[in-house]
């Protein structure tokens, strides 16, 4: 982890609530969500459906579209406020300093047009033109990827890729302008695991080789752990816990985090019951009161009525009133 | 084994083209039209006790859901036969039995969003006579309760439930038959975690409770691991590793299968360990052209002359334990 305290962060979001001003209610998909990335380092943010890790990461683009907007809040990039950007300027920065990739390739590249033709757009777009400047960074990007021959691979179509292919070729074109930060929602969720491993291995090595900030969006565990330098576990539009990955997740301080960690098959003995969260999500349109995740901790009693503040102790932090302890390293 | 309670017996199922009117002027006039014929399951065999579960592990497009329908007869094998208790499962092309039953990944798509969920559950039992019409309520009821739901959930319609609750009903559902088997394609694939784990609990409890017999279809070693006694690992159509679930975890006897196991990220709970990922070259191979020889060769660090010309037959390589790889046995790492 680098980054200290001299320099100031590449991204900081302060406060940030995103609402979906619905006929239903308001619903508070992200509501008060701070974390700060520093340049080259990865931060996991993890959550199930519905707890605004991809609203989080829509909001950071300015993507988010009616009924739901930016309520309130800073995303400082880069020094400059995105929150307050007009449209125009914000066009200029997404997709060349700050990219994303989504979670589904097939339906996020056109399918009518080659990816050469994609990638020529992309970067015609934010001011790079020409033949063969267009070409030659394409073809860099694609090699970079991992996609073999990636100079006759220019005039081919997104459905003449495999999903691993396509979702290749969906990071080469959110890297075709060195962003600073990228934004990777889900990008492993719907592909094989054989693959997703050959995906993981690109992004470790990219992230190394470019400094480029990332934050991974996803409900696995295991990807985060071993890809994230910091992870941001939410619940219901809200970060509960922050830390450093592995100290996290070896030692969690808030229930749910040790709930999630608990479901997990590959950490019980075989055929035993798994230690189970009861209950669902709640609905966002209907939350409780105080701590959302109190009807289904067993932690939970007359004060959790009350949201709980996020305390920050050294590197972590934990919105809980009653955290687990911590254990002592021995 | 003898007490095969669940017979798949040399089961292949192909997928030809539909070949259009059309297809067939252009194909006479010299154009090249695409007829290749996909196996999606070739000659595959299995056995399952009653009982036990036998986790069915691979890719998108090893034919593992394929296979699956073919044994709830769904779908009718191109070649062989399956057969539950010594009752065929299809014949003449038609499902026979009501001792299997299935259950599908995505519970947003497998229930009847116009019928309310106890008609749902109630339909199958009505139509074999394992109940009654004035006592479908209390029928549904009971299975409803089986899988952890309220019995006035009946009257509700599948909006309302979220995606765990519809999982539960699509069980429910499939349990009201009063099957022997059940087929589980990939039932906790599409659910959050911690509603995974509920269902995983589930499957655990009927087990227990109901012994009964399940092919468990996952791309999940994790969630296989947990609940199957035994585990086959197919690759393009074919099963490639063979045996019980703890043993070939921890020694598998398949370069697939040791690669499969080495692609899934674990969980790291250590400071500043580099995790390196040892990802399998290449990708999948188009089930339409197979390689010849092992389908793995193109894939695999072993391969040699041999991969390439001999198709590697499935046979025992210790207790228990088949592996199609000619190089098999492998010493424990």
């Amino acid at each position: 982890m680098s980054g200290g305290a001299a320099t100031a962060p590449l991204l900081e979001v302060e406060d940030l609530a995103t609402h979906f001003f619905t006929r239903a209610g308001v619903v508070k998909a992200v509501d008060g969500v701070s974390f700060r990335l520093s340049k080259g380092e990865v931060m996991g943010l993890v959550g199930e459906s519905g707890s605004g890790k991809s609203v989080t990461g829509f909001s950071l683009l300015g993507l988010v579209d009616p009924p739901g907007r930016i309520a309130s809040g800073a995303v400082r990039f880069e020094g400059q406020d995105l929150v307050s950007m007009r449209p125009s300027q914000l066009r200029r920065l997404r997709g060349k300093r700050i990219a994303m990739v989504f979670q589904d390739p097939a339906t996020t590249l056109n399918p009518v047009i080659t990816i050469g033709e994609q990638m020529r757009m992309a970067l015609e777009a934010h001011g790079v033109t020409g033949e063969q400047a267009t070409r030659a960074r394409s073809v860099a990007v694609l090699t970079r990827v991992g996609i073999p021959d990636a100079a006759r691979r220019l005039g081919a179509y997104p459905h003449e890729f495999s999903g691993g292919m396509r979702q290749r070729v969906a990071i080469a074109i959110a890297l075709l302008h060195d962003p600073a930060l990228l934004i990777a929602d889900e990008p492993t969720t719907a592909l094989d695991v054989s693959i997703q491993a050959q995906i993981l291995a690109e992004m470790k090595a990219l992230v190394a080789d470019l400094g480029m900030a990332l934050i991974w969006i996803s409900h696995d565990l295991a990807t985060v752990s071993s890809l994230a330098d910091k992870i941001a576990v939410m619940y219901a539009g809200r970060i509960v816990e922050a830390g450093p990955t592995a100290a996290v997740l070896r030692n969690p301080r808030h229930p749910y985090t040790r709930g999630l960690l608990d479901s997990l098959p590959a950490r019980a003995d075989p055929g035993r019951d798994l230690v189970q969260i009861p209950g669902s999500t709640p609905s966002l349109l209907s939350l409780p009161p105080g701590c959302a995740f109190a009807p289904r901790c067993p932690r939970a009693d007359a004060a959790c009525q009350v949201m709980p503040e996020l305390v920050t102790e050294r590197l972590r932090q934990h919105r809980c009133h009653h955290p687990l302890g911590l254990e002592v390293a021995t | 084994m003898t007490d095969a309670f669940l017979n798949i017996e040399n089961v292949s199922r192909r997928f030809a083209p539909r070949v259009s009117f059309g297809d067939r002027i252009a194909a006479k006039l010299g154009q090249k039209v695409d007829t290749r014929i996909t196996h999606a399951v070739d000659g595959v065999s299995l056995t399952v006790a009653k009982g036990e579960a036998l986790g069915l592990v691979g890719e998108s497009g090893c034919g593992k859901s394929t296979l699956g329908r073919v044994v709830a007869g769904i779908l009718a094998p191109s070649a062989g036969a399956t057969s539950v208790a010594g009752e065929p499962v299809m014949s003449g092309g038609h499902k026979t039995t009501t001792r299997v039953q299935m259950i599908f990944q995505d519970p947003y798509a497998s229930l009847d969003p116009r019928m309310q969920v106890g008609d749902t559950i109630a339909e199958g039992p009505l139509a074999h006579g394992l109940t009654t019409k004035a006592q479908a309520r209390d029928y549904v009821g009971k299975w409803l309760t089986t899988v952890g739901l309220d019995p006035a959930f009946a009257s509700r319609y599948p909006h309302q439930f979220s995606g765990g609750q519809r999982q539960r009903i699509a069980i429910a559902r499939a349990l009201a038959m009063q099957p022997d088997m059940l087929v589980c394609d990939e039932p906790v694939a599409s659910l959050d975690v911690s509603i995974q784990a509920q269902i995983i609990n589930l499957f655990l409890k009927l087990r227990r409770e109901l012994n009964l017999t399940m092919l468990f279809i996952s791309h999940d070693l994790g969630v296989v691991r947990h609940l199957c006694d035994r585990v086959a690992i197919m690759y393009l159509g074919r099963i490639v590793e063979l045996g019980e679930t703890q043993a070939v975890y921890a020694a598998p006897q398949h370069p697939y299968t040791q690669a499969l196991l080495d692609s899934v990220p674990k969980l790291v709970l250590d400071d500043g360990v580099t995790t390196s990922f040892k990802p399998i070259a290449g990708e999948l191979p188009s089930p339409l052209s197979p390689p010849a020889g092992c389908h793995f060769h193109l894939r695999c660090p072993l391969a040699a002359e041999r991969c390439r010309e001999e198709r590697p037959l499935l046979r025992e390589v210790g207790t228990a334990r088949l592996s199609a790889c000619h190089f098999a046995p492998f010493a424990p790492a």
